[in-house]
């Protein structure tokens, strides 16, 4: 093997092992911080070792093996040096033994429960969401600094410094690394789930910047959330949630024309949906609702998008149960973007006057205010009822209201057709 | 970035041993746990299958076993990864269960990315040129 070959080798083992690998450390130097160095230091030995004596035929226990022992080394040193300080000295290296002694013999189970208190970990809502976001990409992603910058085009010392403060935080509130138990468990798994969905939205609906999607972000948010579901298979709404981005990102190519314009869901050509993806997201959505997550936020959005991917034309939609999911939604997860949504399939269902009815009740959620969608939705709905001017006004509304260059143009465009060709009645 | 792996060999090495499957279905576990695995399957005998061929202008349906083609597939799996680079290695594990459990064997995993409709929108005149650099 060449030596460049061997480095793309060993920077693939290195994508493929790291969560594992950091996981497994954190668990013996109870530290993210320290444990992500540790597995670095593998990674650098394995640079110097691997050109010369070629990849392990099992590279990940190699670099494991590698970390492990620094890791004890280090653990050595550090109780040594606290034994001269404190009197407890001798039971902390006992302690530390065990830990050491714990991981030479941990099973493929022990390293999964491992990699489930990382994910945890990096999740704890006693971090910020940017926080959570880039600690999650960046040890269970595998994606460097850079990557994340780019991703959320911001600068790459912001990244690295929300990082660096993340992982502080969590020493300094002494965040323990381990699986919630009872009733903390589902608040957790919330937060985890959360922070997934917002790396797939940032993802799918760009927020700010040129593009209107950023499809490497969904396939990063994916793989985390299969990894979750693999994981913890006993959680119905983890399901749920890669139920509802499988669907999603099955639309992926079909929601973007030629000149990255934005598709809108009813006028995509869904001979482009990936039918894998549907298969896959459908079959995840069984699996939560036999696990009797049925009702779950995510598993409800899920058996909406399940809606659109079964029908075979826009016109086959299902408005009547899609109506009734969201009716569901609203009980179970109240918010304002649920009523919009909402409104949208009781127009669908029912006419626009009835959709334009629920819209008008949100005019003055002030959660709204700054929310495109609102006069997006508003504006289709008029011009369906034939008042265009006013369509008009609220798609100019919503053009000024989104911070993504590819939906304000086709809003203007939209704004543009009701004011065009005079109307029919 | 999607990709297919697909592994070929002659047919006359016949069915893989139990502990080669065995250990296949460990890493496409594993596969599954790192949340890349889409899609996997090993496929029958071509002495099972049948081929539609276009030549000359004219179509034909045949029979297996093919006779013609000396290496045949065996079985796929479709991967959803950030580059190729893991793909390989992905491929370079399971060839190596191959040779550990399974030492007469020979064989080839070939690695390829799967086109989304995006790259089969192109030009043909491009993507001849695409192809062309591979």
């Amino acid at each position: 093997m060449q030596a460049a070959d061997t480095h793309q080798a060993i920077d693939a083992v290195w994508r493929i092992e790291s969560p594992r690998l950091i996981a497994g450390l954190a668990r013996i130097v109870r530290d993210i911080g320290l444990a992500e160095d540790l597995a670095q230091d593998a990674l650098v030995a394995a640079l110097e070792k691997w050109p010369e004596t070629g990849i392990p035929d099992k590279p990940g226990a190699w670099l494991m093996a590698t970390a492990k022992h620094r890791a004890i080394d280090l653990l050595r040193r550090r109780t040594l040096a606290e034994r001269k300080h404190m009197e407890i000295g001798r039971d902390l290296e006992e302690k530390q033994e065990d830990a050491a002694r714990d991981i030479e013999t941990a099973a493929d189970e022990e390293i999964d429960d491992d990699l489930l208190r990382l994910i945890f970990t990096a999740c704890h809502p006693v971090l910020s969401k940017e926080a959570r976001v880039a600690l999650t990409l960046r040890l269970l992603g595998g994606l460097e600094t850079s990557e994340i910058a780019r991703a959320f085009l911001v600068p790459e010392s912001t990244v690295a410094q929300r990082i660096v403060r993340a992982k502080r935080t969590l020493a300094d509130a002494r965040i323990p690394f381990e699986i919630p138990r009872g009733e903390e468990l589902e608040a957790r798994i919330r937060s985890v789930l959360e922070v997934i969905y917002l790396i797939f939205n940032e993802g799918y609906a760009a927020t700010a910047g040129d593009d209107w999607m950023r499809p490497a972000l969904c396939e990063d948010a994916l793989r985390l959330g299969r990894v979750l579901a693999a994981l913890a298979p006993n959680e119905a709404e983890v399901h749920g949630l890669v139920a509802l981005m499988e669907i999603q990102a099955s639309r992926v190519n079909a929601r973007v024309g030629p000149s990255g314009e934005p598709i809108l869901l009813l006028d995509q050509d869904r001979s482009r949906w990936d039918q894998l993806l549907i298969r896959r997201g459908l079959a995840a959505l069984a699996r939560a609702e036999s696990a009797g997550g049925a009702r779950g936020p995510y598993a409800l959005q899920a058996a909406i998008a399940a809606c659109h991917a079964r029908a075979r034309t826009g016109e086959e939609t299902d408005w009547t149960r899609i109506a009734a999911l969201y009716d569901e939604l609203a009980r179970v997860a109240p918010s304002p973007v649920v009523e919009l949504n909402r409104a949208v399939a009781v127009s669908m269902a029912s006419g626009p006057a009835a959709g334009l009815e629920l819209i008008d009740r949100l005019a003055s959620e002030p959660s709204l205010k700054a929310y495109h969608l609102l006069p997006s939705v508003r504006g289709d709905l008029l011009r369906k009822l034939g008042r265009r001017d006013e369509a008009r006004v609220e798609f100019e509304r919503a053009a000024e209201m989104t911070r993504n260059a590819r939906e304000r143009a086709l809003l203007l465009e939209r704004a543009a057709d009701c004011a065009g060709a005079s109307p029919a009645q | 970035m999607r990709f297919m792996t697909i592994v070929k060999s002659e047919e006359k090495f016949g069915f893989p041993p139990q502990e080669l499957i065995d250990a296949i279905e460990e890493l496409r576990q594993e596969g599954i746990k790192s949340g890349v695995f889409l899609d996997t399957g090993g496929l029958a005998p071509t002495a099972t299958g049948a081929a539609v061929r276009l030549r000359g202008g004219k179509l034909s349906v045949v029979d297996g076993p093919f006779t013609e083609s000396k290496e045949v597939v065996g079985g796929y799996a479709v991967f959803e990864l950030p580059s190729q680079k893991e793909a390989i290695e992905w491929s370079r594990r399971f060839m190596e269960l191959h040779r550990k459990h399974w030492p007469a064997w020979e064989g080839v995993t070939e690695i390829r990315q799967l086109f989304t409709p995006e790259d089969l929108c192109v030009e043909p005149e491009k993507r001849w040129q695409a192809e062309a650099h591979q």
